[in-house]
């Protein structure tokens, strides 16, 4: 008999893995979009087993929230003809199918051969680990940056544990994002730094001026003259009469 | 029976083949290899966290935070420059894309 954790990881995994082969197979590219969503959905659900409710729920507001929302966009923005595309769709399967098996051979072979931990290795690592790694860098951090542990309340915990400690103590939520801004602080600034170049590359790339688009420049609108509204012409006020008699003569 | 450390890797690797499956099936479509490829870092993503979860270590899941900044980052592009091909070339065929002559 199947405990309740055993049973949710297969009906997550079976599900996701059917979402996930309708995502390669779908033949409307929105349905594809729409059975990665599912898949997104159950993978936060075995990451929430496997007691990560940060990256759980994250994945589930970046990857469902954003990403998907942008390739939902896009595929509606894109008029494609799908008979067109589908027209030697299982020309590679051969192909394919034989790569699949490879890889999936593979890992079986390196997977089965270890990887038997059954139960999570929690304080077993963080005794091992801990002594040393604390004994090493928190005499640095003591030394170096004492202020700083003490602001953000750390000194009930030294900075080099946080990587081991024990969830059950602290939320997990809570001990990512110590180590994030403590272990990880400069790695988190160059991920700033990618989303930043991301975001500006996507806006250039995607940017352009229609010719045929009416539009009023406002610079110019400001930069305007008197004079080059208005023109003032010198005329006349009595408009000289015709002098045609040579056409007249030819109609009499 | 408990649910091992082997079962989360195996459920990454064979979503790790479907997706690798699915590159080799739409070569015509740009767009499913775009969502084959997020498949990809999810199974990826998927042995990180079942890593850092038996083994008691927090750092895998802060490489999954990463590699969640990352695969944002490509999508965003790679669905711009997507836009663009289109606008280009009324297609999103991989075998049209011979511009280059490579």
């Amino acid at each position: 008999m199947m405990d309740v954790q055993s049973a949710l990881f297969y009906a997550f995994s079976a599900v996701m893995l059917f979402a996930s082969f309708r995502v390669i197979t779908a033949r409307n590219p929105v349905h594809a979009a729409l059975y990665l969503v599912l898949a997104f959905f159950q993978a936060s659900g075995i990451w929430m087993l496997l007691k990560a409710e940060f990256l759980s729920i994250a994945l589930v507001l970046v990857y469902v929230g954003a990403v998907m929302v942008l390739f939902l966009f896009v595929v509606m923005m894109l008029d494609i003809n799908i008979d067109s595309i589908r027209v030697g769709f299982w020309k590679h399967f051969p192909l394919a199918a034989s790569v699949g098996a490879v890889i999936a051979l593979e890992l079986a072979a390196v997977l089965l051969g270890g990887f038997r931990v059954i139960e999570p290795q929690k304080q077993v690592v963080a005794q091992i680990i801990s002594p040393v790694a604390v004994s090493a860098v928190t005499a640095v951090d003591a030394a170096s940056a004492p202020v700083d542990s003490a602001a953000i309340g750390l000194n009930a915990m030294p900075v080099s544990d946080v990587g081991h400690m024990v969830v059950a103590q602290v939320s997990n939520t809570k001990s990512l994002g110590v180590l994030l801004y403590t272990e990880y602080l400069y790695p988190v600034q160059v991920a700033a730094l990618i989303l930043l170049v991301a975001l500006i590359a996507a806006i250039a790339l995607t940017l352009r001026e229609r010719k045929d688009s009416k539009f009023q420049n406002a610079g110019d609108q400001v930069r305007v003259k008197a004079r080059d509204r208005v023109e003032l012409v010198k005329m006349e006020a009595v408009k000289p009469a015709p002098v045609a008699p040579a056409a007249q003569e030819t109609q009499v | 029976m408990n649910i091992t450390l082997g079962h989360y890797l195996t459920l990454g690797a064979i979503l790790f083949a479907l997706s690798v499956i699915g590159i080799f099936l739409n070569r015509k479509n740009l767009i499913v290899l775009l969502m084959a490829i997020e498949l990809m870092l999810l199974a990826v993503n998927m042995n990180f966290v079942a890593f850092s979860h038996y083994l008691g270590d927090l750092n895998g899941q802060i490489f999954v935070f990463f590699i969640l900044t990352v695969a944002a980052a490509e999508s965003a592009i790679g669905l711009a420059i997507l836009v663009q091909l289109f606008r280009n070339k009324s297609s999103i065929n991989v075998d049209e894309l011979n511009t280059l002559k490579g």
